[in-house]
């Protein structure tokens, strides 16, 4: 195999995994603040025992995001130096403040977070939990600066060294056209895998015992975001796929399918089989003039097709049309586990009810299913180029040597499927333990299930050992 | 002064910060095995526990400093390297995940602190060898690396290496004297004397053995006038390694641990001699790989406002959790 097929193989693999953690770090930081906020306000118990069973996860989500993230920021240099070089003095100082802003506050606040609540107090540890959730956002936004300028490069001009450099402002940059679009999805996107998350966890435990009221009250808060949030989702991919129609047609032809020109309005395609190398979709199943009215919002609109564009500078739509759709009727599934949750609210049942209490635990990992088929189409869908029409990603990559690639993805797939896989193995114990069951008012003895070492018997519930 | 020179002194900084801090953190890591399990270790371990993703975040500033002021750099040393950083990569993932793994798994909890000693060991020793490989130079063509897989391996590159992971786990074995009491402090006391002398001769080792490796670090640490200012080097070495002793004798708890960095300082100081104004020594300048103007301006602008607020607020986590860290961890 070719040294770029694996520097690629290695980037994605590593990528993927890494953010897997975030896309649950940056909604358990929010909930996490949600829930101490609550705690704060009301003084209910329940809500400092929720905070203490997701703080848990929460370190060890946190820990697996921080060292496989490490790993991606050392990557570009190795696997795609000459990207590195060329595009460095544009999408590096953007890294270098997702450091200085978001990286040094998450860790800065991280132990007092964790350990700290006994030493500052209560006022002082909340600031501390708002901190991280914040650093998680920060950090978000910039990486998703830095990608969508990759998608849709502006602002930059070439030099003699043919380095990508500023223009002049760097606002053009930074707010790149596919930027916001990019962002809001993605933000979304860490919240809704949360809440189907947290929604899971919770339904299971009522599936055990409905009347735990750790189990109920979070039940309650991860169906109602999920009931929101999704209906938000779908308008801003359905507003992102117009935004990228304008700056990356080729890629919305790949993820419709799409390889002849329909200039009468083209269909919707539902299913399907994509051949590159004929450049024909095989056993299409599709609604005429759908696909229009979707993208163009007018059933007669023009459509271009993949065979506009030269073979070489086409996207692999194999991929990106099934992992579009794996993402899509993730969505339309989070929709539906919403409404139903909506309805049973309504009637009064909704801990009461063990079919959407199955649903729920069905759902739990969807969140992240789509989110990764998500950046896969996003990322497949980009190539042939690292930065979109403007460098090739055939020619961005490191010279090194295959066997060299070969060993150390080997070695990445062996280590990440071990760690990370205890990692996942110790996330569901921790899970599939109930959130202490009867804890109306602020516990006066603190709860030891879970912890080992016994603590002194006066503190405040949050701050036992046991966080 | 110009602006990639200042940048220049502020990844350096990172660097340092870098070395010193996760240096101890990753000093207990090797010294993991020599501490007795249960009350020693969990001490070892709540006593970093709080703030190693803090220090290990400076090893991201310094990289990613390095893509974003120094890209070409970067685009040269990643490959040059290139096994050394998927080690260390790898090194570090154990390390991190063993803080959380060894309290969720009691069971296996040897297996995880087996994973800690390892991991440390590999970065510990990959960054060390990094340093050698750097120094011994790297062969550029064309802005790009042109050596290679395994150009980096060489006796002098080895020496490095283990003088830097002798010299890291002194920091921990120092650290540990500060952070901890009992029995753990007598141990870390006791192995701090060996470890001490073994760094003062891998410090010694590399000094003499750079200097051979090529005319120039030799011109520059032995010709008059500059003779003058570079051996004030090893005499301030030899003044800490002397504090350093007489304090580990008088049972002084943080001098050791001062001394010890101070010692590092030094060791830096001394790298900084031989390699300026070099980032890819005897190949590429820091101007030649600076990023242009606009980029290392705008970054500045960021930079002067926001590390002086990382240092506050690191320093105030440190100062939380000041004082000896207990066995009743900080988690469970
Ligand atoms: C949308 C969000 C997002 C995306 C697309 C990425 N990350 Fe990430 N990353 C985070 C959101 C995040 C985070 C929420 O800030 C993390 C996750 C868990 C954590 O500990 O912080 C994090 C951790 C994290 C760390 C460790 C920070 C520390 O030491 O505390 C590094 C170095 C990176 N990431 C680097 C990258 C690189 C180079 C990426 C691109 C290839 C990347 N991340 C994609
Ligand atoms: C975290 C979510 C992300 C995921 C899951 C993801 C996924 C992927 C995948 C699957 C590929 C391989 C595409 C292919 O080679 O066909 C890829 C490539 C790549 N991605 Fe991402 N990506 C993510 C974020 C980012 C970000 C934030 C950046 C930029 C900072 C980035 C930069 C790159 C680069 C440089 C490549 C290699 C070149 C290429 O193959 O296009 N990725 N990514
Ligand atoms: C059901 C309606 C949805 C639509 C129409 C939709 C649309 C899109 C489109 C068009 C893209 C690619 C944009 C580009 O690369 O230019 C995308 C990417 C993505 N989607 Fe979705 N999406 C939907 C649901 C979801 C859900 C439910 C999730 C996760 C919970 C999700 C997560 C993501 C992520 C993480 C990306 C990659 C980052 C990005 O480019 O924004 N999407 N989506």
């Amino acid at each position: 195999m070719d040294a770029v097929i694996l520097a690629r193989a290695q980037f994605a693999f590593t990528v993927s995994f890494h953010f897997i953690f975030p896309s649950f770090s940056i909604g358990l930081a929010s909930y996490l603040f949600v829930l101490e906020a609550l705690w704060l306000k009301t003084g209910r118990g329940v809500y400092a025992n929720l905070y203490r069973y997701w703080l848990k996860i929460f370190a060890v989500v946190f820990g697996m995001g921080v060292v496989s993230g490490l790993v991606m920021s050392y990557e570009f240099g190795t696997n795609w130096s000459v990207f590195s070089a060329k595009a460095g003095p544009v999408v590096g100082p953007l890294m270098a403040y997702e450091v200085l802003t978001a990286f040094f506050l998450e860790a800065g606040f991280l132990g007092v977070m964790l350990f700290g609540i006994r030493k500052v107090g209560k006022e002082l540890h909340f600031l501390a939990t708002c901190m991280v959730a914040l650093g998680t956002l920060i950090s978000a936004t910039w990486i998703i600066s830095v990608n969508s300028w990759m998608q849709t490069p502006a602002g930059f001009a070439i030099n003699a060294k043919g380095q990508f450099v500023p223009a002049g402002s760097w606002l053009p940059i930074i707010f790149n056209p596919s930027f916001p679009f990019r962002l809001v999805h993605t933000v979304i996107a860490s919240y809704l895998t949360t809440s189907l998350a947290v929604g899971g966890v919770a339904a299971y435990h009522l599936l055990r015992d409905r009347t735990n009221l750790g189990a109920r009250t979070m039940f309650s808060m991860a169906m109602w975001m999920a009931a929101i949030v999704a209906p938000i989702q779908i308008l801003a991919g359905d507003a992102h796929g117009l935004n990228t129609l304008e700056h990356q047609p080729a890629k919305v032809l790949a993820m419709e399918g799409d390889f002849e020109p329909s200039p009468t309005g083209a269909p919707l395609v539902l299913f399907g089989l994509p051949d590159d190398g004929a450049a024909r979709l095989r056993y299409a199943v599709e609604i005429p003039h759908a696909g229009s009215l979707i993208l163009k919002h007018d059933p007669n609109a023009p459509l271009p097709g993949l065979k506009d564009f030269p073979k070489d500078r086409r996207p692999p739509s194999a991929i990106v049309f099934w992992s579009f759709r794996i993402m899509v009727g993730l969505g339309v599934a989070m929709l539906g586990l919403g409404v139903f949750s909506l309805v049973a609210r309504a009637r009064g049942r909704l801990y009461d009810a063990p079919w959407l209490h199955r649903a729920a635990v069905a759902m739990g990992p969807a969140g992240f299913v789509a989110v990764i088929a998500g950046w896969v189409t996003t990322e497949v869908g980009r190539q042939p180029y690292t930065v979109y029409g403007q460098l090739l990603t055939a020619q961005s990559h490191s010279p090194l040597a295959a066997p060299a690639l070969a060993a150390s993805l080997l070695a990445f797939a062996v280590v990440y499927f071990l760690v990370f896989g205890a990692g996942v193995l110790y996330l569901l114990r921790l899970m599939s333990r109930p959130p202490a069951p009867h804890e109306a008012e602020p516990a006066h003895t603190p709860d030891r299930a879970a912890g080992i070492t016994p603590a002194p018997a006066v503190d405040p519930p949050l701050a036992s050992p046991a966080a | 002064m110009d602006i990639t020179v200042i940048w220049a002194l502020i990844i350096a900084f990172a660097v340092f910060a870098y070395v010193v801090m996760d240096g101890f953190d990753l000093g207990i890591g090797l010294l993991f095995p020599r501490l007795a399990v249960g009350e020693s270790r969990d001490q070892a371990m709540n006593s970093i526990a709080p703030v190693w993703d803090g220090n290990e975040t400076w090893l991201v500033m310094g990289g990613g400093g390095l893509f974003a002021a120094f890209p070409l750099a970067y685009a040269i040393i990643l490959p040059a390297t290139y096994p050394l950083m998927i080690a260390m990569l790898l090194g570090l993932v154990f390390r991190g995940v063993a803080f959380e793994f060894r309290w969720r798994d009691p069971d296996h909890r040897p297996l995880w602190d087996t994973a800690f000693t390892l991991g440390s060991l590999t970065a510990a020793l990959a960054q060390g060898i990094t340093l050698g490989a750097l120094l011994q130079g790297v062969k550029v063509a064309n802005d790009a690396y042109a050596g290679g897989w395994l150009d980096w391996l060489s006796p002098f590159s080895l020496l490095t290496g283990v003088a830097l992971t002798i010299g890291y786990a002194l920091l921990g074995a120092t650290w540990l004297i500060w952070k901890t009491e009992g029995e753990t402090q007598h141990q870390a006391r006791r192995l701090a004397v060996g470890l001490g002398v073994a760094t003062l001769a891998a410090l010694a080792a590399v000094s003499a053995a750079t200097p051979l490796l090529h005319y120039d670090y030799w011109r520059r640490w032995f010709t008059p006038p500059s003779v003058f200012l570079t051996a004030q080097v090893p005499l301030l070495v030899l003044i800490c390694g002397g504090v350093f002793f007489w304090s580990l004798r008088r049972g002084a708890e943080r001098l050791p641990f001062l001394m010890t960095l101070a010692l590092f300082g030094l060791g830096f100081i001394g790298l900084g001699i031989s390699i300026f104004p070099y980032v890819v020594p005897r190949s590429v300048t820091i101007w030649d790989a600076a990023s242009p103007p606009s980029s290392q301006i705008f970054m500045l602008a960021g930079a002067v406002i926001i590390i002086p607020l990382i240092l506050a607020y690191t320093g105030w986590a440190y100062w939380v959790f000041r004082g000896k860290a207990g066995v009743d961890g900080h988690h469970e």
